[in-house]
């Protein structure tokens, strides 16, 4: 409901007051990112730089380049998966009745809540006996596992929508578990793969938990190697702030061009929000 | 209805998803259950055949009454205060917004997406940068200056300032107090709603609590023999700061799209009664919102009860003032090696998330 008048213009330039308070921080990284490293200080934190310095960008590249490649793989690889499987999941929970069926959807759910602190210590044990401690493929079969909740809710909830009419006349047409799948279902699957993969994507490139626990250096994502940085005291500010610039850019892009798809999937992820 | 076989395809097709979460989360909750009854550390945890002896609930009394886990204790106070803050001012502020958006003239969608656009970042990115930003000496502290006021002096991550302190022998008795409120708050909505299913039961409850709390009884049980000495640690104000500029804008959107959910024709209705704009906010809007509410505590408190990369961030996992029970988990099991006693923490944070999540999942699914 719009109001016009006095408390509608109030209600505009308090808006805009707001914003420039909530991207105070965003201008801050930026502008520190941007100086030369004599140029940072403490009582001249605000002002802009007197020339635009590139350098905290340039050593953040060197140093963070491999991280931001393992970021990519590991996203990348664990949002596919974790996808293909929840569609899959979805598809099945949502038009197929079998028993215990009302108690598996808690039960998978359950695991996305879980303070993954709790399985920690057993998960470490797990992947040092299979060999797959300290590199990607370890810490993809991970982020799948803990992902496949979110993926198959999320999924679940857009097949609830297709008419199981459909899927009768589908199977009429002589088209089995996979056809029905093949050539009903995956056609229809586009935005809810869209907003999985936004989902999954952001959640995995910002994850750190599992990040720091379970790899070696060399297969550090980008949020250990900024958290690793930022926690020695030696560097100056415009590294860690263009760093930061550098972990959070994949995330903004997608978030920038595709948000309304990132806003879907975070209403669903809230249950019956 | 569909074939035998066709059955048999689907399940054999969940089967995988199942028997990974099977293991990987009640399997390995189970595992940690076990291993945190034993002795499982320091040397034993790196040789290949260990030599585990189960200590029952040893690391359990340990963590809560023992000379050397006051870090600990410091731990659980932090977190409540945290997550107390953090819901609340993500609740009050999201509201706000959601409120305030929902007048604007023009723009909607960029004020949406300036709010919402912390929650796209990592908690690590968000604190590496307000760990800058929230510099004694700089940052927010200098901001006055600019306008030619003296500086601002509050420390707001290095604080060593408690307030707010209790003697840890005497933490049933607070339990006790904070339970009294809780039970009177609610008992309190129920008589403004003049619901009075289960009142008369709720208000005996609150009489037998604050009997007790009144009484003291609970600060009789010796729970540690050496007074010590917990409280709110003035730090945390900088985690809740960066915390809630995360995720206010999260609650934001929960909200708005809860308002616009509301249909027309309710507003339309109390208009032509003669209702005020204020009065269909406060008596249409609001209690509409209240499913919202809900959910956005318990996604919100679940967050903030196993926080640790924010914190990890912002002032780094050695720490003591804004220390949380995931920190100290993580430099348990992965610096001290111990394993048992890591295993243990787990599963203290992995029963107080449940409280607020086992119930919530229950009402979620009886609706379907």
């Amino acid at each position: 409901m719009r109001s016009r008048g006095i408390l509608g213009v109030s209600a505009q330039i308090l808006a805009i007051l707001l914003a420039i308070v909530y991207l105070v921080p965003i201008y801050m990284t930026v502008v520190t990112s941007l100086k030369a490293p004599g140029e940072i200080s403490l009582v001249s934190a605000w002002e802009l730089p007197s020339s635009i310095n590139w350098a905290g960008y340039v050593v953040a590249w060197e140093r963070f380049a491999p991280n931001l490649r393992n970021s990519f793989v590991l996203a990348i690889g664990a949002t596919l998966i974790s996808a293909i499987m929840g569609s899959l999941n979805g598809y099945v929970l949502s038009k197929y009745r079998f028993p215990g069926a009302k108690i598996v959807m808690p039960l998978i759910v359950f695991g996305m809540f879980i303070p993954y602190q709790s399985v920690l210590v057993p998960l470490f044990r797990f992947m040092q006996k299979t060999g797959l401690y300290g590199g990607l493929p370890g810490l993809i079969l991970v982020h799948v596992v803990y992902g496949l909740p979110i993926t198959t809710l999320l999924f679940r909830s857009f097949y609830h929508e297709i008419p199981n009419e459909l899927l009768d006349a589908s199977s009429i047409d002589g088209a089995g578990f996979f056809g029905i799948f093949r050539y009903l279902i995956l056609p229809l699957s586009g935005p809810p793969f869209l907003v999985v993969c936004i989902w999954q994507f952001t959640q995995i490139w910002n994850e750190f938990l599992f990040a720091v626990t379970l790899t070696r250096p060399s297969s550090q994502p980008i949020t250990v190697a900024l958290a690793n940085l930022a926690g020695g005291q030696a560097v100056s500010w415009n590294l860690p702030m263009a760093g930061s610039v550098l972990a959070a850019l994949p995330t903004t892009i997608i978030y920038v061009l595709l948000g309304r798809y990132f806003v879907r999937g975070l209403l669903a992820g809230a249950l019956k929000g | 209805m569909r074939s035998r076989r066709e059955q048999l395809m689907a399940a054999l097709t969940i089967l995988p998803s199942i028997a990974l979460l099977g293991i990987f989360v009640y399997g390995f909750i189970g595992n940690s259950i076990h291993m945190s009854t034993t002795d499982w550390g320091q040397e034993a945890a790196m040789s290949l055949t260990p030599n585990i002896q189960s200590v029952g609930m040893d690391n359990y009394r340990d963590l809560f009454t023992g000379f050397l886990n006051v870090r600990f204790r410091q731990d659980l106070v932090n977190m409540f205060f945290f997550t107390l803050l953090f819901v609340g001012l993500s609740l009050l502020i999201g509201l706000f917004l959601a409120t305030l958006i929902d007048q604007l003239i023009w723009g909607e969608t960029f004020f949406r997406t300036v709010f919402l656009y912390p929650m796209s970042l990592s908690m690590v990115v968000t604190g590496t940068i307000w760990r800058w930003i929230l510099q004694p000496r700089g940052g927010i502290n200098i901001l006055p200056t600019l306008i030619g006021l003296p500086p601002g002096e509050f420390l707001w991550l290095s604080s060593r300032t408690q307030t707010l302190v209790f003697d840890w022998s005497h933490i049933f008795h607070y339990i006790c107090l904070i339970l009294l409120i809780a039970v009177a708050v609610s008992t309190y909505g129920q008589w403004r709603r003049r619901e009075n299913k289960n009142l008369a039961r709720k208000l005996v409850l609150c009489a037998v609590l604050m009997g007790i709390f009144l009484s003291g009884i609970l600060t009789r049980i010796g729970l540690l023999n050496f007074p010590e000495a917990h409280g709110f640690n003035e730090a945390l104000w900088g985690v809740v700061l960066a915390a809630v500029w995360q995720m206010s804008g999260y609650t934001m959107a929960l909200y708005l799209a809860g308002l616009r959910t509301i249909p027309h024709e309710l507003r339309e209705a109390a208009r032509v009664d003669g209702g005020s704009e204020f009065q269909i906010y406060r008596y249409v809007d609001l209690p509409l919102l209240k499913p919202i509410t809900a959910s956005a505590i318990v996604i919100l408190g679940h967050i903030a009860l196993k926080i640790f990369d924010l914190i990890f961030a912002i002032a780094g996992p050695d720490h003591y003032p804004t220390s949380m029970p995931a920190i100290t988990m993580f430099l348990k099991t992965f610096r001290g090696n111990e394993l048992a006693v890591g295993s243990a923490i787990g599963v203290i944070l992995f029963l107080i998330v449940s409280l607020l999540i086992v119930p919530y999942l229950v009402v979620s699914f009886r609706e379907e």
